[in-house]
């Protein structure tokens, strides 16, 4: 090393700073040399990435801005098992919550990248909803929890939020049905204080506000946040989007203050979370491309492609950026009537499907 | 004479009178068969709703009577031959209309036809079967409507093992697994069967003659390429996923941006790639990169083609398949060198610049048990009665022998 070059990149060097605290150049700069970085770590720790590198032809030395980072399909995770790290050093296998019969991809963690998940994660919201731990109510199932070896996203995600709760409570029972006396007691038990509520969006959806209003009950959460991701794909088929997701919370319980989040089991900890006006940001620890399909050349501001995620975490497999299924348009950069720094976006839903063509499915798809 | 099963779940889009399907054996390309299918042809390329679909046009072509004509001369030898009785075809999925095909092929054998559709609804299901009704209703073709059906269901094999039970010639357009679960349903003992199975296409190019190729042969070249590849996103059986260039030097490296370039801007002006095909064309290719250590580099057309180096064959390549244009190259002076990867598996050698001498030899004289098909670059798609190394009319009728 040079006297000129600087060391390599930790996350230690970001960790401490506000998540929002840098605008476009000084994101830039930091990002083309911390994922030059985390490319030339994964590419001596795992064969599988070396050799997608190698045939890509990926060269530093071509590295000039971000989008110059190469970026691996999300789907390799579910086909592959990827990881920078020993087998030995792995503490946390995460997966992603697929149905029965699909593949799930497999995400491996070794100590540091989970400890600085749970630092981002906590920054990130933080910088939402305040530092104070707020009591909390898991619209879930504690069922959820109970393989702990094996985590899903879902189980993941209850975990990774409730560092922000106390008295964590389970609003559904096992059978994924109200239990409506627990929340009354938690209501009871809690009032005049806020509450975090905290779900996955499609079960919040389903379980909370369709069963309250079936119910005919309205709650007593005024005052409460609610924080909730997952994807909308199962509510875009019910034509729900986040203006009509927020105002059905509100008359169910109450509650005006709610944010949505984006994230994926391959890059848990460094989220997105829907601002004030409703964008989803970036955070110093990520970023999104968008990029078309026809070359994969970056869109400009307002066109919509498929979504790349960065994220300056991944260390024990080779994470850090990723082609997502996903369709996204880039909204805007530092210039969000919020206030925070950094690009904001809006997601359009996974890519369509394809038929399938071929001779060779007479059975199969007959 | 067998009366066609009837049932909720299935649906008869041509039917027989009475649901009694009349099965009296011709000889091949008689002369009631060549005609239906001439007026078929007729009726396809009148109608304006068929002709919006290419691949009716182009069945409708094949119908046609000198078409016909051709094939009816090439095929007699003086053998007395006659129908084998009823054959069943069981036709893809996603091919909308192989299953016409597979219905001409049983009618010039001489055969009556059960044609199973594809389950999944095709606007060219409707469109070719409504002229068959219509066909079938003209006095002059009652023989061919009281020995025809056409019926769409969802798989079941209660209904598939009826049809077979009745059979005497059973046609399986379908993958491998398709095959062996098709297989477990039995055929009378004297019934044939015809099985169209996974199969792998490659392409050989002559650098030489690539070089000496006029502007416009290179831009037939490259439409040609195109249709091979590009049609049927690179799933069909006799599409290539391997290029082969026979040559070396300034005059290979000519060769191949030549080809490669006008391939491309075909693409580009011919292929609409939807973004799910982009991201699973990337992922096949981090997969290659990964599984197959012969892959050396990638040269990206944009996203419409991606070309991997290899720096040897591996025995296994027919499992390297590629999807949207996605294509692996291997540089050679002499195709005997890709003989060792030829398995049962491999079909359709597309080829240019090659004489029939050296594509022969290189099949017969290394005694491949794959290959058999050797077509120009263009015509891959191009199906016929001879397909799959079978005369489909031959395969389907028995010799009455006479000594």
């Amino acid at each position: 090393m040079t006297a000129m070059e600087q060391p390599e990149f930790s996350l230690s060097e970001v960790i401490d700073l506000d998540p929002f605290a840098l605008d476009r150049n000084a994101k830039s700069a930091l990002y083309v040399r911390a994922l030059a970085d985390l490319t030339d770590h994964h590419g001596a720790h795992s064969p599988e990435y070396r050799r997608i590198l190698d045939v890509l032809g990926h060269r530093r030395a071509n590295v000039r801005t971000p989008a110059d980072i190469p970026f691996i399909p999300v789907r390799l995770f579910k086909e592959y098992d990827l990881l920078s790290v020993d087998r030995s050093e792995v503490v946390k296998t995460m997966t992603s919550s697929g149905t029965s019969g699909q593949r799930v991809s497999k995400i491996f963690l070794d100590r540091a990248t989970a400890a600085n998940q749970t630092k981002v994660l906590t920054k990130i919201v933080s910088a939402f909803i305040g530092k104070k731990r707020l009591p909390m109510l898991v619209i879930d199932s504690r069922a959820v929890l109970k393989d702990r070896n094996l985590f899903s996203a879902r189980g993941a995600g209850i975990l990774g939020f409730s560092m922000f709760g106390h008295d964590v409570t389970y609003a559904l029972d096992e059978n994924m049905q109200l239990d409506l006396p627990a929340i009354q007691a938690f209501i009871d038990k809690h009032r005049g204080t806020p509450a975090l509520l905290f779900g996955f969006t499609f079960m919040i959806w389903q379980h909370f506000h369709t069963a309250l209003k079936a119910a005919g009950v309205r709650l007593d959460l005024d005052g409460g946040v609610m924080i909730h991701g997952g994807g909308w794909k199962k509510l875009v088929d019910q034509a729900v989007d986040s203006h009509a997701f927020r105002k059905a919370i509100h008359d169910v319980s109450g509650i005006d203050r709610v944010f949505n989040y984006y994230g994926m089991v391959e890059q848990t900890g460094s989220i997105f979370m829907e601002c004030e006006r409703g964008h989803l940001h970036a955070s110093i620890f990520s970023d999104v491309i968008v990029r078309d399909h026809r070359d994969f050349s970056v869109l400009p501001t307002g066109q919509s492609g498929l979504v790349q995620l960065l994220s300056l975490l991944p260390s024990s497999y080779p994470g850090h950026s990723i082609l997502s299924e996903d369709v996204g348009t880039v909204l805007g950069e530092d210039d969000c009537g919020c206030g925070r720094p950094g690009k904001y976006f809006a997601l359009h839903g996974r890519v369509q499907s394809a038929e399938v063509r071929g001779c060779s499915d007479a059975y199969a798809a007959g | 004479m067998p009366m066609l099963p009837v049932d909720p779940s299935l649906h008869y889009l041509v039917a027989p009178p009475g649901g009694e399907i009349v099965v009296r054996p011709r000889v091949p390309y008689a002369d009631v068969a060549c005609d239906f299918l001439h007026e078929l042809s007729a009726l396809l390329l009148a109608a304006p709703e068929a002709r919006a679909f290419p691949d009716i046009v182009s069945f409708a072509y094949w119908c046609r009577k000198a078409n016909i004509a051709r094939l009816k001369e090439t095929h007699g030898d003086g053998e007395v031959r006659l129908g084998l009785g009823l054959a069943f075809h069981i036709a893809p999925s996603n091919v909308p209309v192989n299953f016409a095909f597979s219905f001409a092929f049983g009618l010039l054998s001489g055969n009556a036809n059960v044609v199973r559709v594809p389950s999944r609804s095709f606007a060219q299901t409707e469109i070719v079967c409504a002229a068959l009704r219509e066909l079938c209703a003209r006095p002059a073709f009652a023989a061919i409507g009281a020995a025809t059906a056409f019926v769409r269901y969802a798989q079941n094999d209660a209904i598939t093992g009826a049809f077979s039970a009745m059979c005497n010639g059973r046609i399986i357009w379908g993958g491998d697994q398709a095959i062996q679960n098709i297989r477990k349903l039995p055929i009378p003992e004297r019934g044939i069967e015809v099985a169209f199975a996974d199969r792998y296409s490659f392409c050989a190019i002559d650098a030489r003659a690539l070089v000496d190729a006029s502007d416009a042969q290179l831009a037939q070249l490259a439409r040609g390429f195109y249709n091979d590849v590009y049609l049927m996103d690179q799933a069909a059986c006799s599409s290539p996923h391997l290029v082969v260039w026979l040559g070396e030097g300034p005059v290979l490296d000519a060769a191949r941006t030549r080809f490669w370039t006008a391939v491309h801007r075909e693409t580009a002006d011919r292929f609409a790639l939807q973004p799910v095909n982009a991201v699973d064309k990337y992922t096949l290719l981090c997969r290659s990169a990964i599984d197959n250590g012969n892959v050396t580099t990638l040269t990206r057309h944009d996203n419409y083609l991606y070309r991997l180096s290899l720096d040897s064959l591996p025995t296994d390549m027919d499992t390297f398949r590629g999807q949207y244009g996605l294509i692996y190259e291997f540089d050679t002076d002499h195709l005997a060198n890709v003989a060792h990867i030829v398995s049962t598996k491999y079909q359709t050698l597309t080829y240019f610049g090659l004489d029939r001498a050296t594509c022969i030899d290189f099949v017969v004289g290394n005694g491949l048990s794959g290959v058999d098909r050797i077509v120009p670059i263009g015509a891959a798609l191009d199906i016929g009665v001879i397909w799959d190394g079978y005369d489909i009319v031959r395969s389907l009728s028995r010799i009455i022998d006479f000594k």
